[in-house]
């Protein structure tokens, strides 16, 4: 438990490195808000024949609904796994505090 | 015929080769040669669980019906993987620190180690599974029967053997050999993962391969795949868009509350760094499943007959094309899906069964680890086996109940929508401090009511009479299963889990509010909710009444005497004391009781240390530490409490210093009195003796013979102890010349046992180990002396009416053990320390020797770079004598 609780108030500025690895890891919990965000676009498409000529509007087909959502699919794995490479967690520290 | 045969044969070598992987596997991990099994891509290819037969067959099925929303099955776990650092890093932190062995000890762990908590997950995880276990039955028995019916005289074989009930047996099997090979402390199985990921990678190969066919060999290419996709009939996009968010979120929230993912993504997790690779890798996965759904259910429903069933599509589209081998690969693709998921969700829920039901009656019954039989690990494991044996059999049970029928199909949505009831409690528990038990309760009771009435029994055909569907209970019809409320024309399914899910949130967000938490509950609930910010022990045990050798002897029943023994040790030596009794220390208990939660589960082991320590308390300082969270005052308190933690170290260490010198002292001035007094006996008889003989005159021959007899028996009791004396002078100044030579070591103790002169005494002499075979390059005349020595004490001081003295060898770890166990009333812990001072006895009865052998012995044992010490806890005065291994490796 000393180990743990003598940490020193959190500081105000951090070498660039850390910062880097901050914004990294922000990016890392906005990217499920983004892949939702995406996900919920099938969302407007019209739903029938009617639906679309009111909005005069094609309805769409399965496959460009398929390309889309499988897009969206293979962007969120590259951006994870590039969000990967840089960011370095360290199991045991701490790293919520500070900015 | 000729191809269900090789069905058979082609199933039952992948069974033999996943054995085979597994027992690999173990070996490895044991021999400590496992280092890529600890990779993150097994991790990630475990997780793979996640896609059963459900979703191998089903997927396709689903797609045919409904066109694309059988993806948002996989978007949710996709979301969830890709937003670790949300959830799922927080729940593999807590379930590393706390030593979590599953879903339902999180939950009952958070909310204050609660028994009740953890009974009610279990049976909600039972009651939510079994079904879903059935329907892998199903599928395996389905994709056997395709085969059969393309093949003449398949059918009557189909029919005369149960297949489900081979399947089930088979799997049961496996799952016992490797899920409960051992208690380990933390849980992990590597076999059993190493088989997973194998079957992860199979399905994977096996539906890309039927894709590639369908796609390349069928449609003629991506181009025409596309536009024969857009002419079906389900070409056009028609999603319900409550549905799509609906199925969505369940998914996400399943992939989270599913015993058998909690098995995989937190119990089984190696590294917490895993997860970074998981996060893009397996939704990869999840994405290369889905990716030829569309295609293969388009060209099945253009090329089958109509009514044929489209969840056999992967099988049959394969088989009417003539492509055995491929539908052979699809249908071991469908059978690595079923068995994995089988094979990990009865492991998941035979733990919380075995730790959540079974050792609680069990503890009661037998009142306690203290007082139960002697080996309690080997009810803990019967009790997992015989668990796994149940929900496999209950799986079965109800495959053969409901008639296998179509009703299966749908159980898989229901399963999900019935643990999502977890869902609250568990997000709660561990991002909201105010979460208390009473409110995880009525939440979860709430939700598992709501979704059986307006889910679960409607679902089921016969499960509610058609007027309460039609018109509610007692004509009320606002109480309608599918209408609650009034608000009627929403699809059961979405209806069921909107109803559940909120209520069951309300509930648990208004009791929370209302009740009040027990000091124990918001110990943990800080400890889980900030986790990040302090791993430390919740202090939860107040020491000092507690007798250490109860803990140990308690504990040796569950973890095994060798990691105890371990434990115990390294406890002592990280509080400043040698030998194996550390201070019964809040941190130790806290430490220790995490340990046995790692086997038997976090309420258990609560409840078996209180058991012994009396009841749980919560200092004051626990108590400050959660209310009050001003900086400064942490940090000032943190500062005080690192330097009195470091000056209680220290004064520990100088009472003790200062207890041994104070013996020393009475030893030295008891040392003096003995050795004038040993001195003294023999010189004075010696004297009155050799006066007789010179002064008196006209003695008889035979009066000669005895004074002079006695006078040379003094003297030689006089040289004897000179002797002895001598002996540790010199091996205490390091003087002593070593007589090396090799031998066996069996050889050496039956020579000592000769040598104690065992054939005449009383003591029974029982010697154990496999290992006594060993070759030593050693003083083997000292290593003699010392179990000579060990040997006769025991017979001096056995006070057992039959007493008996068990020799065991063992190898651990680089040493050679070998411990003189016997049955009496043993050494008293408070002379513990003393017994290889020179000169101490424990009582002045028998005054056998000098009180010089176990001093002898240590300094012998120092010389030949073993050791000599007691060991607690035993039954009985136990000794161990340890030698380095370098001695025996220089014999081989």
């Amino acid at each position: 438990m000393t180990d743990t609780m003598t940490d020193k108030a959190s500081p105000l500025f951090l070498e660039r490195r850390s910062y880097r690895q901050r914004r990294l890891m922000d990016a890392a919990r906005l990217l499920p808000v983004l892949a939702a965000l995406l996900w919920l676009v099938p969302l407007l498409w019209p739903r029938s024949a009617a639906q679309a000529e009111a909005a005069g509007a094609a309805t769409v087909t399965s496959s460009s609904a398929i390309l889309y959502i499988f897009g969206v699919w293979t962007l969120l794995a590259v951006i994870a796994f590039v969000l990967s490479l840089t960011m370095d967690i360290k199991p045991d520290t701490p790293t919520d505090r500070g900015l | 015929m000729a191809t269900l045969n090789i069905l058979i044969a082609v199933c039952l070598t992948y069974v033999a080769l996943l054995f085979a992987v597994a027992f690999m596997a173990e070996r490895a991990a044991l021999q400590g040669r496992g280092n890529w099994l600890r990779s993150p891509w097994i991790y990630t290819l475990s997780l793979s669980v996640y896609c059963t037969a459900w979703t191998f067959y089903g997927a396709v099925g689903y797609a045919a019906r409904s066109g694309l929303e059988y993806v948002t099955i996989y978007l949710g776990p996709s979301l969830v993987m890709v937003g670790w650092w949300w959830a799922l890093r927080k729940m593999v932190r807590i379930g590393r620190t706390q030593r979590i062995t599953s879903v339902a000890d999180l939950i009952s762990s958070r909310y204050g180690k609660s028994g009740l908590l953890a009974v009610c997950v279990t049976l909600l995880a039972v009651i939510g599974i079994t079904p879903y276990i059935s329907l892998q039955l199903q599928s395996v028995t389905l994709s056997f029967s395709s085969f059969a019916t393309s093949d003449p005289g398949g059918i009557a074989l189909m029919e005369s053997h149960d297949t489900a009930l081979w399947v089930a047996i088979g799997l049961a099997l496996f799952t016992i050999l490797f899920g409960t090979r051992n208690l380990d402390a933390n849980e992990r199985h590597h076999g059993v993962v190493m088989a997973i990921a194998v079957e992860a990678v199979v399905k994977l190969c096996a539906l890309i391969a039927v894709g590639v066919f369908v796609v390349w060999g069928v449609a003629g290419g991506i181009g025409p795949m596309m536009e024969r996709i857009d002419a079906s009939e389900i070409g056009t996009w028609q999603m319900d868009g409550g549905r799509w968010v609906g199925l969505t979120f369940l998914s996400a929230a399943a992939f989270l509350t599913l015993p058998r993912m909690f098995q995989v993504l937190v119990v089984e997790n190696e590294d917490e760094r895993h997860l970074r690779t998981a996060a893009w890798a397996f939704p990869t996965y999840l994405m290369l499943m889905s990716l030829f759904v569309v295609p293969i259910a388009v060209v099945g429903l253009d090329l089958m007959p109509a009514g044929s069933n489209p969840d056999q599509f992967v099988l049959t589209v394969p088989l009417t094309q003539g492509q055995e081998g491929l539908a052979m690969l699809s249908f071991l693709g469908g059978f690595s899906s079923a068995t994995s998921m089988v094979i990990v969700a009865a492991i998941a829920l035979s733990t919380m069964v075995s730790n959540h039901i079974v050792m609680p009656i069990f503890l009661r019954l037998t009142q306690g680890g203290a007082g139960g039989p002697s080996d309690v690990r080997h009810v803990v494991i019967m009790a997992r086996r015989l668990s796994i044996g149940l929900v496999l059999a209950l799986g079965y049970l109800y495959y053969k109940i409901s008639g296998g029928g179509t009703a299966l199909a749908a159980i898989g949505l229901v399963s999900f929508a019935g643990l999502a009831q977890l869902l609250p409690a568990m997000m709660g528990g561990i991002f909201w401090r105010g979460a208390t038990r009473n409110g995880a309760f009525a939440g979860l009771v709430v939700g598992f009511v709501l979704w059986t009435y307006c889910l679960l029994l409607p679902q089921f055909g016969n499960g509610l009479p058609p007027s309460v569907l039609e018109q509610g209970p007692w004509g009320i019809g606002w109480l309608r299963p599918q209408a609650l409320f009034g608000i009627e024309g929403v699809d059961p399914l979405l209806h069921a889990v909107m109803w559940s899910l909120s209520l069951n949130t309300a509930f648990f967000i208004l009791v929370s509010l209302v009740s009040f938490p027990s000091p124990l509950e918001r110990l943990q609930g800080a400890q889980f909710v900030n986790i990040f910010e302090r791993s430390g022990n919740p202090q939860s045990w107040k020491g000092g009444i507690a007798q250490s050798e109860d803990l140990m002897i308690m504990a040796q029943r569950i973890l095994g005497p060798a990691e105890v023994q371990a434990f115990f040790q390294s406890e002592a030596a990280r509080q400043g004391l040698a030998g194996f009794l550390p201070e019964p220390s809040p941190d130790f208990l806290a430490r220790l009781e995490r340990e046995l939660s790692g086997a038997v589960g976090g309420a258990t082991a609560h409840a078996m240390v209180a058991q012994i320590m009396g009841a749980a308390s919560v200092s004051v300082e626990d108590l400050l530490a959660v209310a009050d969270e001003t900086a400064q005052m942490m940090e000032y308190s943190s500062q005080l409490e690192a330097k009195s933690n470091e000056l209680t170290r220290t004064a520990r260490q100088l009472r003790a210093a200062n207890d041994k010198l104070t013996q020393l002292s009475v030893q030295k001035d008891a040392f003096l009195s003995q050795i004038s007094h040993e001195l003294r006996t023999p010189m004075t008889s010696i004297r009155a003796f050799s006066e007789i003989l010179r002064d008196a005159e006209g003695l008889k021959p035979e009066d000669l013979t005895r004074y002079a007899s006695i006078i040379h028996a003094e003297a030689i009791r006089l040289t004897r102890l000179l002797d002895d004396l001598l002996d540790l002078s010199v091996l205490e100044n390091g003087q002593v010349s070593l007589n090396l030579r090799d031998g066996r070591l069996s050889d050496v103790i039956a020579h000592a046992i000769a040598a104690a002169g065992s054939d005449m005494h009383p003591l029974r002499v029982r010697r154990v180990g496999p290992a006594e075979g060993i070759f030593l390059t050693t003083d083997l005349d000292r290593l003699a002396q010392v179990f000579i020595n060990l040997i006769a004490n025991a017979q001096k001081y056995c006070d057992a009416p039959r007493p008996e003295l068990t020799i065991a060898v063992t190898r651990r770890e680089g040493r050679i053990l070998v411990d003189f166990i016997d049955n009496g009333a043993g050494i008293p812990p408070e002379s513990q320390g003393m017994i290889f001072e020179k000169f101490y006895r424990i009582s002045d009865r028998q005054a056998g020797g000098a009180g010089l052998g176990l001093a002898i012995c240590r300094e012998i044992m120092d010389r030949l770079g073993g050791t000599l010490g007691y060991l607690p806890g035993q039954g009985g005065a136990a000794f161990r004598v340890s030698l380095p291994v370098a001695q025996r490796m220089a014999a081989q």
